[in-house]
């Protein structure tokens, strides 16, 4: 590839990039001008869960498989539990829905405010880091940390913690919130509206790099009017969708030696999920207060530029504070029936009848769309298990995105440059750990 | 005081247990204030190459080159603090060692598996000596805060050894065995406070086997609940598969 800057050599290799989840190197070599490298390496050492899986009762799957990442636990917790109700033929209840629903609004809430304050906004604003904010900027850091706090304390009530959830299984919950613990959730959920606020308005002030690559963004798709986390189809902008029975289709993993984690693709040579690709496909079913986000903001879809992503997340914040509001509402105006409350363990009681399937679980992770697939034998014991992660899905783009960037960028110095690729691969928000060694063949 | 300089370190894992910590909110800032955080990847951009007087490591060692980088920090650290469950006992990436590893790559990358080559998983104390170990998967953060007290204090900090059981039933949980279920706290080490059962849920097993198990005690509530030991001793292994017999006494 040639590129203006002719005579121009480069050699950028940021060993475990940090303010990621997970272990990637960034190598980018140009010689002459021209683009001899670039490459997101991913260098996570294996964890095979898909194999470890074989052997385990299903009812086990959704507490292994939490494992895969401690930030978007509860996502791989519901994404497994739905896999394995479609293999067991088990039928969740509305209330159950009501309350998964809620858990990965709290998920998004957390996960994204992680990645806006914590992550990105470092680069932002000209810091290394976040900590140090807190000398120049004191009140964002604190509002970052309390935000994450009360997430992370509303969902010790639905499900005893965040890091790995205890009390969401096959069948539902092991334990059902009172009524007076979803009033105060409420009053919580209200009270972080200023906050927020606050974060749309400090996005709002941030400049972000002008960049756009076109590609194919793939979500969850629905016919309904609701913003699709917790179930739906495969939807892509290039018009594909696709069953979630069908999610092979949709991904065509494959193996590149450079990386420990499968590269994917759809239509076109690489596709994106996350934040900014449901932005793009399902915006027009926002919450009023989302759309109004996306408003302030000028974000506008579809938008084809890869830092834009910590704009949607924090669109898709707004929109899922005010659905937990709205679900907590409802929940204490129809009352929750707290005999729901199970206790399951393996099964040993045979409390859920088990019978050999296959299911398919897809789910909005806050990365992206997330699949689990298992099959079981007869006694409910796993003999194959596949898992799609979000991370994986995006290496292919991250790549692409980096190619179609450093052209553009050589005029500038080396630190510049590099700290422009960092900058790139982060507003993906990658998560390494869960990316590796997922993918089954 | 002068603030020690602490970084945190993560092998094969899922990086939830430092994320427990980045959870613990505004009291994230007054750990700040006490220690010189210098190298937290999954927080900050700083990275520390030089001697350090607190190593954190998350993580198990399930390669030769986690190894090396395991020693490395080993030989540059004043302590060594392994953190979450796949640091002290292996966790769950031990599961893998019930397999062939070369079945294990095969099922994961087919003929690829050759690009990723592995090892057995070992907890950190199975490579290099390790100063204080905080179980839990993920950490139970009042524990982590204990054990800090006590790293930034210089003395020891002494892991309950007592099983779950003991800290569930002042919790005035019911009994899983009675409600028809198989729950590990009998033989579990205590230090949780029995957060899942408080959740309704089973206990894992996650920090490891107390010491000196009730053996005859444990028989006698599986016999009395009609539960094979096999059935026990398979739900042991999703964390405790590294332990050889022995090897973490008194940890």
């Amino acid at each position: 590839m040639a590129v203006k800057d002719a005579g121009r050599n480069l050699g950028v290799k940021v060993e475990y990039l940090t303010r990621v989840e997970g272990h990637g190197n960034i190598v980018v070599e140009v010689k002459d001008g021209a683009l001899a490298a670039c490459r997101f390496d991913v260098v996570e050492s294996p964890r095979f869960f898909e194999a470890l899986l074989r052997g385990r009762s299903i009812f086990e799957a959704q507490h292994i498989t939490s494992r895969i990442c401690g930030i978007c636990a509860c996502a791989h917790s519901l994404t497994s539990i739905q896999a394995a109700e479609a293999a067991l033929g088990v039928i969740p209840s509305a209330q159950t829905i009501a309350l998964r629903r809620l858990l990965l609004d709290l998920e998004f809430i957390d996960s994204h405010v992680l990645h806006i304050y914590l992550l990105a906004l470092p680069d932002l604003v000209g810091a290394k880091s976040f900590l140090p904010l807190v000398g120049s900027h004191e009140k964002v850091v604190r509002r970052a940390l309390r935000l994450k706090k009360t997430v992370n304390q509303l969902s010790d009530v639905l499900v005893g913690r965040h890091v790995h959830p205890i009390s969401a299984i096959i069948g539902g919950f092991t334990k059902i919130p009172s009524h007076h613990e979803l009033e105060r959730l409420h009053e919580s959920l209200a009270a972080l509206r200023p906050d927020m606020e606050a974060t749309v308005a400090l996005v709002a002030s941030l400049t972000f790099p002008d960049f756009e690559r076109p590609t194919e963004y793939v979500a969850l798709t629905a016919d309904d009017e609701t913003y699709p986390l917790l179930s739906g189809d495969i939807g892509s902008t290039d018009g594909v969708r696709l069953t979630k029975q069908e999610y092979r289709r949709a991904t065509n993993e494959r193996v590149v030696p450079h990386s420990s984690a499968k590269h994917t693709h759809l239509s076109r040579d690489s596709y994106t999920v996350g934040a900014l690709a449901r932005f793009n496909l399902n915006h027009d079913k926002l919450l009023p207060r989302g759309k109004e986000a996306a408003r302030v903001l000028g974000l506008r879809a579809p938008s084809h530029n890869p830092f834009l992503n910590t704009m949607a997340q924090t669109v898709e914040a707004v929109h899922c504070l005010e659905e937990a509001i709205g679900l907590v509402g409802g929940l204490l105006e129809h009352g929750v029936d707290g005999s729901e409350a199970l206790v399951v363990g393996v099964n040993e009681s045979n409390r859920i009848p088990v019978r050999a399937g296959e299911g398919v679980g897809a789910i909005e992770a806050p990365r992206g769309i997330l699949f689990h697939r298992y099959r079981i034998d007869p006694s409910g014991i796993i003999t194959d298990a596949d898992c799609v992660i979000p991370t994986n899905q995006n290496l292919a783009s991250i790549e692409r995105d980096m190619r179609a960037f450093v052209p553009g960028i050589l005029h500038k110095s080396d630190a510049e440059i590099t700290l422009g690729l960092e900058m790139l691969v982060r507003s993906y928000d990658p998560c390494i750990s869960c990316s590796t060694h997922l993918v089954r063949l | 005081m002068k603030r020690p300089k602490t970084a945190f370190f993560d092998l094969s894992c899922c990086e939830g247990c430092q994320l427990q910590v980045v959870n613990s909110g505004e009291l994230l800032l007054e750990i700040v204030d006490l220690v010189d955080i210098v190298e937290f990847r999954e927080a900050i951009s700083e990275k520390w190459d030089g001697d350090l007087d607190v190593a954190f490591v998350e993580g198990s060692v399930t390669d030769e080159h986690a190894a090396e980088r395991l020693k490395n920090i080993r030989a540059r650290a004043k302590t060594l603090v392994a953190l979450g469950s796949c640091a002290t006992i292996g966790g769950v990436n031990g599961m893998k060692n019930a397999f062939d590893p070369i079945e294990v790559g095969r099922i994961v990358y087919g003929e690829d598996r050759r690009l990723f080559p592995t090892t057995a998983t070992r907890a950190l104390h199975q490579v290099v000596p390790v100063d204080y170990t905080i179980h839990g998967c993920p950490i139970y953060i009042p524990e982590f805060l204990t054990a800090l007290k006590c790293i930034l204090a210089g003395i020891p900090y002494t892991v309950p050894d007592q099983a779950v059981c003991a800290e569930c039933k002042c919790n005035e949980n019911v009994c899983l065995f009675d409600r028809g279920v198989t729950c590990l706290g009998p033989v579990t080490r205590a230090g949780c406070n029995s957060w899942c059962v408080n959740n309704g849920n089973i206990c894992y097993g996650c920090r490891g086997l107390v010491s000196n198990p009730n053996e005859k005690g444990m028989l006698q509530v599986l016999t009395a609940h009609g539960v094979s030991l096999e059935h026990v001793v398979k739900k042991m292994e999703m964390y405790n598969r590294c332990r050889e017999e022995g090897s973490d006494r008194g940890r």
